[in-house]
Protein backbone atom coordinates (compact mmCIF):
# COMPACT_ATOMS: atom_id res chain seq x y z
CA UNK A 1 0.00 0.00 0.00
CA UNK A 2 1.25 3.53 -0.42
CA UNK A 3 2.47 5.37 2.10
CA UNK A 4 3.14 9.28 2.72
CA UNK A 5 7.46 9.76 2.16
CA UNK A 6 9.42 9.26 4.95
CA UNK A 7 9.63 12.93 6.56
CA UNK A 8 11.72 12.02 9.17
CA UNK A 9 12.13 10.00 12.58
CA UNK A 10 13.12 9.06 15.07
CA UNK A 11 13.65 5.57 15.34
CA UNK A 12 15.91 3.38 12.61
CA UNK A 13 13.73 3.21 9.76
CA UNK A 14 14.25 -0.50 9.37
CA UNK A 15 12.83 -1.16 12.29
CA UNK A 16 9.76 0.36 10.32
CA UNK A 17 7.42 -2.94 9.07
CA UNK A 18 10.06 -5.46 10.29
CA UNK A 19 8.00 -7.09 13.03
CA UNK A 20 4.62 -8.37 12.96
CA UNK A 21 1.69 -9.64 15.36
CA UNK A 22 1.19 -13.36 13.61
CA UNK A 23 -0.87 -14.65 16.46
CA UNK A 24 -3.61 -13.78 18.30
CA UNK A 25 -5.99 -15.39 21.18
CA UNK A 26 -8.70 -14.85 23.07
CA UNK A 27 -10.91 -16.64 26.10
CA UNK A 28 -14.56 -15.79 26.16
CA UNK A 29 -15.28 -13.13 27.64
CA UNK A 30 -17.43 -13.66 30.88
CA UNK A 31 -18.03 -12.90 34.47
CA UNK A 32 -17.53 -15.83 36.34
CA UNK A 33 -14.66 -17.96 34.41
CA UNK A 34 -14.35 -20.53 36.84
CA UNK A 35 -11.01 -21.26 36.20
CA UNK A 36 -7.57 -19.85 37.56
CA UNK A 37 -5.85 -16.83 35.80
CA UNK A 38 -3.31 -19.54 35.02
CA UNK A 39 -5.78 -21.57 33.12
CA UNK A 40 -7.51 -18.34 31.44
CA UNK A 41 -3.81 -17.49 29.93
CA UNK A 42 -3.35 -20.65 28.60
CA UNK A 43 -6.07 -21.15 27.17
CA UNK A 44 -5.39 -17.39 25.47
CA UNK A 45 -1.83 -19.00 24.65
CA UNK A 46 -2.71 -21.78 22.71
CA UNK A 47 -5.21 -19.68 20.63
CA UNK A 48 -2.52 -17.58 19.65
CA UNK A 49 -0.34 -19.78 18.53
CA UNK A 50 -2.66 -22.13 16.81
CA UNK A 51 -3.80 -19.20 14.79
CA UNK A 52 -0.50 -18.16 13.79
CA UNK A 53 -0.21 -21.64 12.72
CA UNK A 54 2.65 -22.57 14.81
CA UNK A 55 3.59 -25.06 17.54
CA UNK A 56 3.18 -23.71 21.10
CA UNK A 57 6.95 -24.45 21.75
CA UNK A 58 7.81 -22.30 18.93
CA UNK A 59 7.54 -19.59 21.37
CA UNK A 60 10.72 -18.87 22.86
CA UNK A 61 10.24 -15.62 24.66
CA UNK A 62 6.92 -14.21 27.04
CA UNK A 63 6.26 -10.33 28.09
CA UNK A 64 2.82 -10.30 30.53
CA UNK A 65 1.42 -7.26 32.49
CA UNK A 66 -0.27 -7.10 35.67
CA UNK A 67 -1.76 -5.88 38.75
CA UNK A 68 -0.53 -8.65 40.61
CA UNK A 69 -4.11 -9.98 39.91
CA UNK A 70 -2.65 -13.13 37.60
CA UNK A 71 -0.20 -15.97 36.98
CA UNK A 72 3.42 -15.06 36.11
CA UNK A 73 5.23 -16.40 32.58
CA UNK A 74 7.00 -18.89 34.81
CA UNK A 75 3.86 -20.93 35.19
CA UNK A 76 2.24 -20.58 31.94
CA UNK A 77 5.61 -21.79 29.74
CA UNK A 78 5.82 -25.24 30.93
CA UNK A 79 1.81 -25.31 30.77
CA UNK A 80 2.42 -24.83 27.13
CA UNK A 81 5.74 -26.95 26.18
CA UNK A 82 7.74 -23.43 25.76
CA UNK A 83 11.37 -23.41 27.01
CA UNK A 84 11.88 -19.73 26.97
CA UNK A 85 14.91 -17.98 25.69
CA UNK A 86 13.82 -14.85 27.78
CA UNK A 87 10.67 -13.74 29.54
CA UNK A 88 9.32 -10.59 32.07
CA UNK A 89 6.27 -9.83 34.09
CA UNK A 90 5.61 -6.21 34.19
CA UNK A 91 3.73 -4.39 36.56
CA UNK A 92 0.97 -2.25 34.68
CA UNK A 93 -2.70 -2.19 33.25
CA UNK A 94 -3.98 -0.12 30.08
CA UNK A 95 -1.10 1.59 28.16
CA UNK A 96 1.01 -2.10 28.77
CA UNK A 97 0.06 -3.58 25.37
CA UNK A 98 1.73 -1.43 23.12
CA UNK A 99 4.63 -0.94 25.26
CA UNK A 100 5.45 -4.07 25.91
CA UNK A 101 5.01 -4.93 21.78
CA UNK A 102 7.79 -2.28 21.82
CA UNK A 103 10.08 -4.30 24.34
CA UNK A 104 9.36 -7.81 22.48
CA UNK A 105 10.77 -5.55 19.22
CA UNK A 106 13.50 -4.76 21.31
CA UNK A 107 14.77 -7.82 22.42
CA UNK A 108 14.13 -9.63 19.94
CA UNK A 109 16.69 -6.92 17.65
CA UNK A 110 18.70 -7.48 20.61
CA UNK A 111 18.89 -11.25 19.69
CA UNK A 112 17.50 -13.07 23.00
CA UNK A 113 14.97 -14.49 21.78
CA UNK A 114 13.09 -14.87 18.23
CA UNK A 115 9.08 -15.58 19.11
CA UNK A 116 7.66 -13.55 21.91
CA UNK A 117 4.00 -14.04 23.13
CA UNK A 118 2.73 -11.41 25.29
CA UNK A 119 -0.46 -12.11 27.55
CA UNK A 120 -2.98 -10.46 30.02
CA UNK A 121 -4.89 -13.09 32.28
CA UNK A 122 -7.06 -11.75 34.37
CA UNK A 123 -10.48 -12.88 36.87
CA UNK A 124 -11.45 -8.95 36.31
CA UNK A 125 -15.31 -9.79 37.80
CA UNK A 126 -14.88 -12.30 39.89
CA UNK A 127 -11.47 -12.27 41.99
CA UNK A 128 -9.26 -9.12 42.11
CA UNK A 129 -12.27 -5.98 40.72
CA UNK A 130 -10.30 -2.48 39.39
CA UNK A 131 -10.76 0.23 42.08
CA UNK A 132 -10.31 -1.58 44.89
CA UNK A 133 -13.56 -2.59 46.19
CA UNK A 134 -14.22 -5.62 49.03
CA UNK A 135 -11.62 -6.80 51.14
CA UNK A 136 -9.12 -4.70 49.64
CA UNK A 137 -10.19 -1.68 50.78
CA UNK A 138 -9.10 -2.87 54.16
CA UNK A 139 -5.39 -2.35 53.50
CA UNK A 140 -3.63 0.02 55.29
CA UNK A 141 -3.37 3.57 53.82
CA UNK A 142 0.53 4.69 53.52
CA UNK A 143 2.61 6.37 51.70
CA UNK A 144 1.71 7.94 48.83
CA UNK A 145 -1.70 6.89 49.60
CA UNK A 146 -2.08 9.55 52.49
CA UNK A 147 -2.53 12.38 49.69
CA UNK A 148 -5.37 10.32 47.64
CA UNK A 149 -7.00 7.39 49.43
CA UNK A 150 -7.48 9.11 52.20
CA UNK A 151 -10.05 11.45 50.68
CA UNK A 152 -12.25 8.39 49.14
CA UNK A 153 -9.61 9.00 46.10
CA UNK A 154 -8.99 6.03 44.87
CA UNK A 155 -10.41 4.17 41.91
CA UNK A 156 -9.82 4.66 38.28
CA UNK A 157 -12.72 7.04 37.38
CA UNK A 158 -12.14 8.55 40.95
CA UNK A 159 -8.52 9.80 40.48
CA UNK A 160 -9.11 10.22 36.32
CA UNK A 161 -12.26 12.75 37.14
CA UNK A 162 -10.99 15.67 37.90
CA UNK A 163 -9.42 15.64 34.49
CA UNK A 164 -12.81 14.69 32.75
CA UNK A 165 -14.66 17.72 34.40
CA UNK A 166 -12.39 20.27 33.62
CA UNK A 167 -12.11 19.12 30.42
CA UNK A 168 -15.96 19.94 30.03
CA UNK A 169 -15.48 23.71 31.86
CA UNK A 170 -12.97 24.61 29.09
CA UNK A 171 -14.56 23.09 26.03
CA UNK A 172 -18.30 23.62 26.66
CA UNK A 173 -18.46 19.79 25.54
CA UNK A 174 -21.96 18.24 26.33
CA UNK A 175 -22.53 14.71 28.06
CA UNK A 176 -24.36 13.91 24.99
CA UNK A 177 -21.67 14.54 22.95
CA UNK A 178 -19.26 12.19 25.84
CA UNK A 179 -22.13 9.75 25.76
CA UNK A 180 -21.88 8.88 22.09
CA UNK A 181 -18.91 6.90 22.44
CA UNK A 182 -21.03 4.31 24.81
CA UNK A 183 -23.50 4.72 21.68
CA UNK A 184 -21.23 3.71 19.20
CA UNK A 185 -19.24 1.33 20.48
CA UNK A 186 -22.25 -0.59 21.56
CA UNK A 187 -23.23 -0.63 18.07
CA UNK A 188 -19.67 -1.73 16.97
CA UNK A 189 -20.60 -4.73 20.13
CA UNK A 190 -24.11 -5.45 18.59
CA UNK A 191 -22.27 -6.78 15.56
CA UNK A 192 -19.68 -8.85 18.02
CA UNK A 193 -21.12 -12.35 18.80
CA UNK A 194 -18.53 -12.40 21.69
CA UNK A 195 -18.91 -9.34 23.61
CA UNK A 196 -20.08 -9.39 26.64
CA UNK A 197 -22.37 -6.41 26.39
CA UNK A 198 -24.49 -6.93 22.69
CA UNK A 199 -27.03 -4.50 23.70
CA UNK A 200 -27.41 -1.25 21.92
CA UNK A 201 -27.67 2.08 24.00
CA UNK A 202 -29.01 5.29 23.23
CA UNK A 203 -27.83 8.71 24.51
CA UNK A 204 -30.70 8.62 27.22
CA UNK A 205 -29.90 5.32 28.37
CA UNK A 206 -25.93 6.26 28.90
CA UNK A 207 -27.47 9.78 31.08
CA UNK A 208 -30.08 7.97 33.15
CA UNK A 209 -27.78 5.37 33.87
CA UNK A 210 -27.29 6.01 37.83
CA UNK A 211 -24.56 8.28 38.89
CA UNK A 212 -20.61 6.66 39.89
CA UNK A 213 -18.83 9.59 40.40
CA UNK A 214 -20.08 12.35 38.33
CA UNK A 215 -19.20 12.84 35.28
CA UNK A 216 -19.32 9.37 35.20
CA UNK A 217 -22.70 7.64 34.60
CA UNK A 218 -22.82 3.70 35.36
CA UNK A 219 -22.74 3.04 31.56
CA UNK A 220 -19.84 5.67 30.82
CA UNK A 221 -17.88 2.99 32.62
CA UNK A 222 -16.38 -0.02 30.87
CA UNK A 223 -17.38 -3.71 31.89
CA UNK A 224 -15.41 -5.88 34.08
CA UNK A 225 -15.14 -9.22 32.76
CA UNK A 226 -13.19 -12.47 33.43
CA UNK A 227 -10.99 -13.21 30.42
CA UNK A 228 -7.30 -13.61 29.04
CA UNK A 229 -5.98 -12.44 25.48
CA UNK A 230 -2.62 -12.97 23.75
CA UNK A 231 -0.80 -12.33 20.93
CA UNK A 232 2.38 -13.17 18.92
CA UNK A 233 5.04 -10.99 17.26
CA UNK A 234 7.57 -12.46 15.20
CA UNK A 235 9.84 -10.87 12.67
CA UNK A 236 7.78 -9.95 9.55
CA UNK A 237 9.85 -12.23 7.43
CA UNK A 238 9.39 -15.45 9.40
CA UNK A 239 5.53 -13.92 9.26
CA UNK A 240 5.41 -15.24 5.75
CA UNK A 241 4.88 -18.28 6.94
CA UNK A 242 2.27 -18.64 8.72
CA UNK A 243 -1.24 -18.63 8.32
CA UNK A 244 -2.62 -15.40 8.13
CA UNK A 245 -1.73 -12.36 6.64
CA UNK A 246 0.61 -10.25 9.10
CA UNK A 247 -0.09 -6.96 10.77
CA UNK A 248 3.03 -5.19 10.55
CA UNK A 249 4.06 -3.38 13.30
CA UNK A 250 4.47 0.34 12.06
CA UNK A 251 5.37 2.46 15.01
CA UNK A 252 5.41 2.78 18.58
CA UNK A 253 5.42 5.06 21.97
CA UNK A 254 5.34 3.32 24.88
CA UNK A 255 4.30 4.55 28.22
CA UNK A 256 4.87 8.19 27.88
CA UNK A 257 3.86 10.41 30.37
CA UNK A 258 2.75 14.08 31.29
CA UNK A 259 5.10 15.73 33.68
CA UNK A 260 5.07 14.36 37.61
CA UNK A 261 3.84 11.26 37.28
CA UNK A 262 3.02 11.10 40.65
CA UNK A 263 0.56 13.68 40.94
CA UNK A 264 0.07 14.72 37.38
CA UNK A 265 -2.47 17.54 38.35
CA UNK A 266 0.38 19.83 39.67
CA UNK A 267 1.97 20.75 35.69
CA UNK A 268 0.00 21.83 33.00
CA UNK A 269 -3.71 22.16 31.86
CA UNK A 270 -5.31 18.82 33.53
CA UNK A 271 -7.35 18.10 30.83
CA UNK A 272 -4.37 17.73 28.62
CA UNK A 273 -3.48 14.02 28.55
CA UNK A 274 -0.36 12.66 28.20
CA UNK A 275 -1.32 11.81 24.12
CA UNK A 276 -0.46 15.40 23.78
CA UNK A 277 3.58 14.42 24.29
CA UNK A 278 3.15 10.98 23.02
CA UNK A 279 2.32 12.43 19.27
CA UNK A 280 5.38 13.53 18.64
CA UNK A 281 6.78 10.25 18.91
CA UNK A 282 3.99 7.98 17.87
CA UNK A 283 3.34 9.74 14.08
CA UNK A 284 7.02 10.29 13.49
CA UNK A 285 7.82 6.61 14.42
CA UNK A 286 5.18 5.32 12.27
CA UNK A 287 5.90 7.51 9.30
CA UNK A 288 2.37 8.59 8.68
CA UNK A 289 -0.26 10.97 10.80
CA UNK A 290 -3.72 10.85 12.25
CA UNK A 291 -5.16 10.88 8.79
CA UNK A 292 -3.73 8.16 7.19
CA UNK A 293 -4.82 6.19 9.80
CA UNK A 294 -8.23 3.72 8.46
CA UNK A 295 -9.33 2.87 11.97
CA UNK A 296 -8.28 3.50 15.58
CA UNK A 297 -8.72 1.57 19.16
CA UNK A 298 -8.74 4.72 21.67
CA UNK A 299 -8.77 3.06 25.16
CA UNK A 300 -12.21 3.57 26.59
CA UNK A 301 -11.89 2.52 30.43
CA UNK A 302 -14.62 5.33 30.21
CA UNK A 303 -16.09 7.41 27.66
CA UNK A 304 -14.03 10.34 27.98
CA UNK A 305 -11.16 8.15 27.68
CA UNK A 306 -11.12 7.59 24.04
CA UNK A 307 -12.42 10.94 23.19
CA UNK A 308 -9.64 12.79 25.20
CA UNK A 309 -7.17 10.34 23.40
CA UNK A 310 -8.41 10.93 20.08
CA UNK A 311 -7.90 14.62 20.44
CA UNK A 312 -4.52 14.80 21.70
CA UNK A 313 -3.04 12.26 19.08
CA UNK A 314 -4.54 14.84 16.84
CA UNK A 315 -7.64 13.40 15.32
CA UNK A 316 -9.49 16.29 15.65
CA UNK A 317 -8.74 20.17 17.07
CA UNK A 318 -8.20 20.64 20.92
CA UNK A 319 -11.40 21.03 22.23
CA UNK A 320 -13.46 19.13 19.36
CA UNK A 321 -13.24 16.06 21.02
CA UNK A 322 -17.21 16.17 21.98
CA UNK A 323 -17.74 17.16 18.38
CA UNK A 324 -15.24 14.21 16.84
CA UNK A 325 -16.97 11.33 19.11
CA UNK A 326 -20.00 12.02 18.10
CA UNK A 327 -19.95 13.12 14.40
CA UNK A 328 -20.35 9.57 12.94
CA UNK A 329 -16.80 9.42 11.91
CA UNK A 330 -16.04 7.37 14.84
CA UNK A 331 -18.75 4.41 13.91
CA UNK A 332 -18.72 1.62 11.54
CA UNK A 333 -19.40 2.70 7.95
CA UNK A 334 -17.83 6.32 9.39
CA UNK A 335 -14.41 7.89 8.25
CA UNK A 336 -12.73 6.28 11.53
CA UNK A 337 -14.57 3.60 13.31
CA UNK A 338 -13.16 3.32 16.70
CA UNK A 339 -13.13 0.05 18.39
CA UNK A 340 -15.37 -1.86 16.26
CA UNK A 341 -15.22 -4.60 18.94
CA UNK A 342 -17.36 -2.56 21.07
CA UNK A 343 -13.81 -2.40 23.13
CA UNK A 344 -13.66 -1.88 26.83
CA UNK A 345 -17.17 -0.56 27.27
CA UNK A 346 -18.72 -3.63 25.48
CA UNK A 347 -16.50 -6.62 24.35
CA UNK A 348 -14.77 -7.25 27.80
CA UNK A 349 -11.85 -5.92 29.62
CA UNK A 350 -7.98 -7.14 29.22
CA UNK A 351 -6.14 -3.55 29.81
CA UNK A 352 -5.93 -2.82 26.09
CA UNK A 353 -5.08 -5.98 24.72
CA UNK A 354 -8.72 -7.09 23.08
CA UNK A 355 -8.34 -3.96 20.96
CA UNK A 356 -5.08 -4.36 19.82
CA UNK A 357 -6.40 -8.11 18.53
CA UNK A 358 -9.45 -6.38 16.95
CA UNK A 359 -7.36 -4.20 14.72
CA UNK A 360 -5.22 -7.17 13.97
CA UNK A 361 -8.43 -8.56 12.79
CA UNK A 362 -9.64 -5.49 11.27
CA UNK A 363 -6.22 -5.79 9.05
CA UNK A 364 -6.53 -9.38 8.23
CA UNK A 365 -9.84 -8.25 6.92
CA UNK A 366 -11.37 -11.46 8.63
CA UNK A 367 -13.27 -10.35 11.74
CA UNK A 368 -14.96 -12.32 13.70
CA UNK A 369 -18.38 -11.56 13.27
CA UNK A 370 -21.84 -12.94 11.65
CA UNK A 371 -21.16 -12.70 8.02
CA UNK A 372 -21.57 -15.99 5.91
CA UNK A 373 -18.35 -18.21 5.65
CA UNK A 374 -17.29 -18.51 2.04
CA UNK A 375 -15.95 -21.72 0.30
CA UNK A 376 -12.50 -20.72 1.21
CA UNK A 377 -13.18 -20.45 4.68
CA UNK A 378 -13.30 -17.22 5.01
CA UNK A 379 -16.12 -14.86 5.60
CA UNK A 380 -17.81 -13.19 3.16
CA UNK A 381 -18.44 -9.71 5.07
CA UNK A 382 -21.62 -7.98 3.72
CA UNK A 383 -20.47 -4.53 5.21
CA UNK A 384 -24.20 -3.94 6.45
CA UNK A 385 -23.54 -2.77 9.74
CA UNK A 386 -26.65 -3.11 11.33
CA UNK A 387 -27.54 -4.61 14.60
CA UNK A 388 -26.23 -8.44 14.30
CA UNK A 389 -24.20 -7.91 11.14
CA UNK A 390 -20.97 -7.01 9.57
CA UNK A 391 -18.06 -5.49 11.45
CA UNK A 392 -15.58 -5.50 9.03
CA UNK A 393 -14.04 -2.10 7.71
CA UNK A 394 -13.87 -1.96 4.08
CA UNK A 395 -10.28 -2.09 2.45
CA UNK A 396 -8.97 -1.04 6.21
CA UNK A 397 -4.84 -1.05 5.65
CA UNK A 398 -3.65 0.99 8.72
CA UNK A 399 -4.76 1.53 12.02
CA UNK A 400 -3.98 3.32 15.38
CA UNK A 401 -4.22 1.72 18.74
CA UNK A 402 -4.21 4.57 21.71
CA UNK A 403 -3.72 3.00 25.05
CA UNK A 404 -4.63 4.72 28.57
CA UNK A 405 -3.50 4.32 31.42
CA UNK A 406 -4.24 7.32 33.31
CA UNK A 407 -4.38 10.99 31.97
CA UNK A 408 -0.85 10.91 32.92
CA UNK A 409 0.28 7.93 30.75
CA UNK A 410 -0.40 6.40 27.42
CA UNK A 411 1.25 4.13 24.75
CA UNK A 412 0.27 3.93 21.14
CA UNK A 413 0.83 1.83 18.01
CA UNK A 414 0.57 2.23 14.24
CA UNK A 415 -0.07 -0.95 12.52
CA UNK A 416 -0.50 -1.59 8.81
CA UNK A 417 -1.70 -5.28 6.64
CA UNK A 418 1.32 -6.98 5.81
CA UNK B 1 8.60 6.54 65.29
CA UNK B 2 5.48 5.26 62.87
CA UNK B 3 2.06 6.79 63.35
CA UNK B 4 -0.87 4.92 62.66
CA UNK B 5 -4.53 6.05 63.14
CA UNK B 6 -7.79 5.61 62.12
CA UNK B 7 -10.18 8.07 59.99
CA UNK B 8 -13.28 6.84 58.11
CA UNK B 9 -12.52 3.25 59.14
CA UNK B 10 -9.35 3.33 57.44
CA UNK B 11 -6.11 3.03 58.94
CA UNK B 12 -3.78 5.65 57.85
CA UNK B 13 -0.11 4.84 58.65
CA UNK B 14 3.11 6.95 57.96
CA UNK B 15 6.41 4.36 58.40
CA UNK B 16 9.48 5.78 60.22
CA UNK B 17 11.19 6.35 57.21
CA UNK B 18 8.84 8.50 55.31
CA UNK B 19 10.19 11.99 56.54
CA UNK B 20 8.44 13.60 54.12
CA UNK B 21 5.30 12.69 55.25
CA UNK B 22 5.91 12.68 59.24
CA UNK B 23 7.10 16.23 58.39
CA UNK B 24 4.42 17.40 55.96
CA UNK B 25 1.45 15.95 58.49
CA UNK B 26 3.46 17.09 62.19
CA UNK B 27 2.51 20.52 60.25
CA UNK B 28 -1.12 19.23 59.28
CA UNK B 29 -1.45 18.36 62.89
CA UNK B 30 -0.29 22.20 64.30
CA UNK B 31 -2.79 22.75 62.05
CA UNK B 32 -0.51 24.91 60.00
CA UNK B 33 0.21 24.06 56.37
CA UNK B 34 3.69 23.70 55.48
CA UNK B 35 5.38 22.41 51.63
CA UNK B 36 8.77 21.55 51.35
CA UNK B 37 10.27 24.76 49.04
CA UNK B 38 12.90 24.31 46.72
CA UNK B 39 16.53 25.86 48.13
CA UNK B 40 17.46 26.26 44.49
CA UNK B 41 14.65 26.86 42.44
CA UNK B 42 12.84 28.32 45.45
CA UNK B 43 9.54 26.65 44.00
CA UNK B 44 7.18 24.82 46.62
CA UNK B 45 5.66 21.59 45.66
CA UNK B 46 2.51 19.24 46.54
CA UNK B 47 2.72 16.37 47.76
CA UNK B 48 5.55 15.81 49.31
CA UNK B 49 8.82 14.50 47.98
CA UNK B 50 12.30 13.88 47.82
CA UNK B 51 13.70 16.00 45.10
CA UNK B 52 12.23 19.22 43.20
CA UNK B 53 10.05 18.34 40.47
CA UNK B 54 11.04 21.45 39.00
CA UNK B 55 14.69 21.41 38.92
CA UNK B 56 16.04 17.90 40.35
CA UNK B 57 17.92 20.01 44.05
CA UNK B 58 17.08 17.31 46.82
CA UNK B 59 17.39 20.52 49.08
CA UNK B 60 14.12 22.11 49.96
CA UNK B 61 13.29 23.36 53.71
CA UNK B 62 9.48 23.37 55.13
CA UNK B 63 7.68 26.69 54.79
CA UNK B 64 3.97 28.04 55.64
CA UNK B 65 1.40 28.37 52.92
CA UNK B 66 -1.75 29.87 53.12
CA UNK B 67 -4.23 27.53 52.53
CA UNK B 68 -6.49 29.60 50.58
CA UNK B 69 -7.54 28.82 46.95
CA UNK B 70 -9.98 28.43 44.25
CA UNK B 71 -11.63 25.08 42.85
CA UNK B 72 -9.76 24.28 39.77
CA UNK B 73 -11.58 20.86 39.32
CA UNK B 74 -13.82 18.90 41.23
CA UNK B 75 -15.98 15.45 40.87
CA UNK B 76 -18.78 13.62 43.27
CA UNK B 77 -18.38 10.06 44.22
CA UNK B 78 -22.15 8.66 44.60
CA UNK B 79 -21.10 5.06 44.56
CA UNK B 80 -18.06 5.01 47.59
CA UNK B 81 -15.75 2.45 48.04
CA UNK B 82 -14.40 2.94 52.00
CA UNK B 83 -17.40 1.36 53.95
CA UNK B 84 -17.28 4.60 55.85
CA UNK B 85 -17.70 7.03 53.01
CA UNK B 86 -21.07 5.41 51.91
CA UNK B 87 -22.71 6.89 54.56
CA UNK B 88 -21.81 10.42 53.43
CA UNK B 89 -22.47 10.09 49.50
CA UNK B 90 -22.50 11.95 47.24
CA UNK B 91 -19.14 13.58 48.87
CA UNK B 92 -16.92 15.87 46.63
CA UNK B 93 -13.25 15.66 46.20
CA UNK B 94 -11.74 18.81 44.94
CA UNK B 95 -8.60 19.81 43.31
CA UNK B 96 -8.15 23.50 44.45
CA UNK B 97 -5.18 26.03 43.11
CA UNK B 98 -3.93 27.28 46.15
CA UNK B 99 -3.81 31.42 45.57
CA UNK B 100 0.02 30.79 46.55
CA UNK B 101 2.49 29.78 43.38
CA UNK B 102 -0.80 30.28 41.06
CA UNK B 103 0.82 30.61 37.74
CA UNK B 104 4.17 29.74 38.44
CA UNK B 105 6.30 27.95 36.87
CA UNK B 106 4.22 28.78 34.02
CA UNK B 107 0.73 29.96 33.21
CA UNK B 108 -0.87 26.06 33.39
CA UNK B 109 0.45 25.50 36.86
CA UNK B 110 -0.60 25.86 40.26
CA UNK B 111 -0.36 24.16 43.72
CA UNK B 112 -3.34 21.82 43.29
CA UNK B 113 -3.81 20.26 46.95
CA UNK B 114 -6.15 17.89 46.82
CA UNK B 115 -8.98 17.59 49.50
CA UNK B 116 -12.60 16.41 50.20
CA UNK B 117 -15.35 19.28 50.77
CA UNK B 118 -16.44 19.87 54.49
CA UNK B 119 -18.11 22.01 56.83
CA UNK B 120 -15.69 24.08 58.93
CA UNK B 121 -15.19 21.46 61.46
CA UNK B 122 -14.06 18.73 59.08
CA UNK B 123 -17.12 16.38 58.66
CA UNK B 124 -17.89 15.32 55.02
CA UNK B 125 -20.30 18.36 53.50
CA UNK B 126 -24.05 17.17 53.30
CA UNK B 127 -25.52 16.74 49.84
CA UNK B 128 -27.03 20.18 50.25
CA UNK B 129 -23.40 21.81 50.68
CA UNK B 130 -22.11 20.28 47.77
CA UNK B 131 -24.29 21.30 45.34
CA UNK B 132 -23.28 24.91 46.08
CA UNK B 133 -19.51 24.25 45.33
CA UNK B 134 -18.14 24.06 41.67
CA UNK B 135 -15.13 25.26 39.51
CA UNK B 136 -13.86 28.45 40.87
CA UNK B 137 -15.60 28.28 44.46
CA UNK B 138 -13.07 29.60 46.70
CA UNK B 139 -12.37 27.92 49.69
CA UNK B 140 -10.27 27.34 53.12
CA UNK B 141 -8.13 24.65 54.43
CA UNK B 142 -9.35 23.27 58.08
CA UNK B 143 -7.66 20.31 59.53
CA UNK B 144 -9.27 17.13 60.61
CA UNK B 145 -7.25 15.85 63.50
CA UNK B 146 -6.33 11.69 63.25
CA UNK B 147 -4.00 11.38 65.84
CA UNK B 148 -1.03 12.89 67.52
CA UNK B 149 1.07 13.68 64.33
CA UNK B 150 -1.78 13.40 61.75
CA UNK B 151 -4.31 15.71 60.83
CA UNK B 152 -5.74 15.53 57.53
CA UNK B 153 -6.28 19.15 54.96
CA UNK B 154 -9.58 19.39 53.89
CA UNK B 155 -11.28 22.10 52.09
CA UNK B 156 -14.20 23.93 53.50
CA UNK B 157 -16.11 27.03 51.50
CA UNK B 158 -14.41 30.30 52.43
CA UNK B 159 -17.20 32.63 54.03
CA UNK B 160 -15.20 35.53 54.28
CA UNK B 161 -13.83 35.35 50.61
CA UNK B 162 -16.06 36.57 47.57
CA UNK B 163 -18.13 34.03 45.63
CA UNK B 164 -18.68 33.78 42.30
CA UNK B 165 -22.34 33.96 41.43
CA UNK B 166 -22.57 30.48 39.73
CA UNK B 167 -19.40 28.68 39.64
CA UNK B 168 -19.38 26.09 37.14
CA UNK B 169 -21.15 22.80 37.67
CA UNK B 170 -21.80 19.84 35.49
CA UNK B 171 -24.35 20.50 32.64
CA UNK B 172 -27.23 18.11 33.98
CA UNK B 173 -28.54 18.70 36.95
Amino acid sequence: MPLPADTDVSIPKYLRDKYAIVGIGETTYTRGSNMTTRALGTWALRNAAADAGIKTSDIDGMLSYSNNDSTSATFMAGDIGARLNFYMDCIGGGSSTEALIGIAIGVMEAGLCNCVALFRAMNGFSQVRIGGTGARSAVPINGDMLHNRAYGWQSAGQMFSPSFMRYMYQHGTTPEQVAMVKVVHSEHASNNPKAYYKKRYTVDDVLSSRMICKPLHLLDCCVETDNATAIIITRADRARDMRHTPALIRGIVGRCNKPRMDMHYQTGPIERVAAYYAKDILWPNAGVGPEDIDATGAYDAFTFTSMLQLEDYGFCKKGEGGEYVSSGITRLGGRRPNNTSGGHLCEGYTHGMNMVIENVRQLRHDIDDSCPMGPDGKRQHTYDYREGGCRQVKDIEVTANLGWASPGTTSGMVMRRG
Amino acid sequence: MAIQGNYMGMSLTIDDLDTENLTYFRHCADHAFHLQKCDDCRLLRYPPTTGCPWCASPNATWTAVEGKGEVHSYEEVHQAIQPAFKGHTPYMVLVVDLDTQKGQPSADEALRVVGNLTTPDGVLASPDLVRQVGIGTRVKMVFVDVTDGLSLPQWTIDTGAPQPVKPWRYPLE
